[in-house]
């Protein structure tokens, strides 16, 4: 039974939209942090998807599962701030690059995501209980 | 009496079919942001009409290849999208959504038909 796939499947996808989610609330909560150099500074964290195959042969079983966590590459703002005790010795504060729109979409994007995997196991599920009381 | 030597007849295999295309919807909604993975489906009416499992050849060693569904050189056809994303990405979540609606549907019209049929035959059994 093959229905009974889905769910492990569909659970690959709600774990990488989870870690999605997770990604994207660190970002939120770091949206304005500071750091006294560019490489201390907080850059935006994403999931880089991969799909996983059953095994070679059988294609059409196909997971999902997180392959890496990039960081976004986008230039820290730099801010003269000489009175912040975090500034470095020019006087320069380093920002977060965190833009929180693109997390706020990135967010309903792996929620919606995550909603679809869901539907797809209780029909499944659904299935699976009519099958097994095929008969009854 | 063809009720009792096939009494499912097409529909067994249909219910092989759905099963196995449902796996492939949800492995698609599962890759819907994963970059590169291109969007799969089955031509459920060619398979269905296609000789079925008598006609695949039969695998008895490592070296020799798969043709059943499913298998890597099978069945399996890839979408076309509508609107391609930068990513390489071809699953689009509403159409995949659909299509596994649909698939839900029709299995369960199947399954309906099945317990029809096995109630068929028990009250002809019965005889009451």
């Amino acid at each position: 039974m093959s229905f009974f796939d889905v769910l492990g499947i569909s659970g690959s996808g709600m774990n990488a939209q989870m870690i999605r989610m997770n990604t994207v609330s660190s970002n939120l909560a770091n949206v304005g942090v500071t750091a006294s150099s560019e490489e201390e500074a907080y850059k935006a964290k994403r999931p880089v998807f991969r799909t996983v195959y059953d095994h070679a042969n059988d294609s059409y079983r196909a997971g999902v599962t997180v392959d890496s966590i990039a960081s976004n590459s986008k230039p820290n703002d730099k801010r003269y701030e000489p009175d912040n005790p975090m500034a470095d010795e020019n006087g320069f504060i380093y920002v977060s690059n965190v833009n929180s729109i693109e997390e706020m979409v990135d967010m309903t994007i792996a929620s919606r995501a995550y909603q679809s995997n869901v539907e797809a196991i209780n029909t499944a599920k659904r299935l699976v209980l009519q099958t097994l009381r095929l008969g009854q | 009496m063809p009720l009792l030597q096939n009494p499912f007849g097409v529909h067994e295999r249909a219910l092989q079919l759905r099963d196995m295309r449902s796996t492939m919807i949800a492995a698609n909604m599962a890759n819907s942001d994963t970059p590169n993975y291109k969007a799969r489906d089955i031509n459920f009416r060619d398979i269905m009409q296609s000789a079925g499992p008598a006609g695949t050849m039969t695998v008895t060693d490592n070296m020799h290849m798969d043709t059943s569904f499913g298998a890597a050189g099978g069945n399996v056809m890839y979408r076309i999208p509508t609107s391609p994303s930068l990513d390489g990405n071809t699953v689009e979540m509403d159409l995949e959504q659909n299509h596994y609606t649909d698939n839900a549907l029709r299995t369960q019209a199947t399954l309906t038909f099945l317990n029809s049929k096995i109630k068929g035959i028990k009250s002809a059994l019965r005889g009451e």
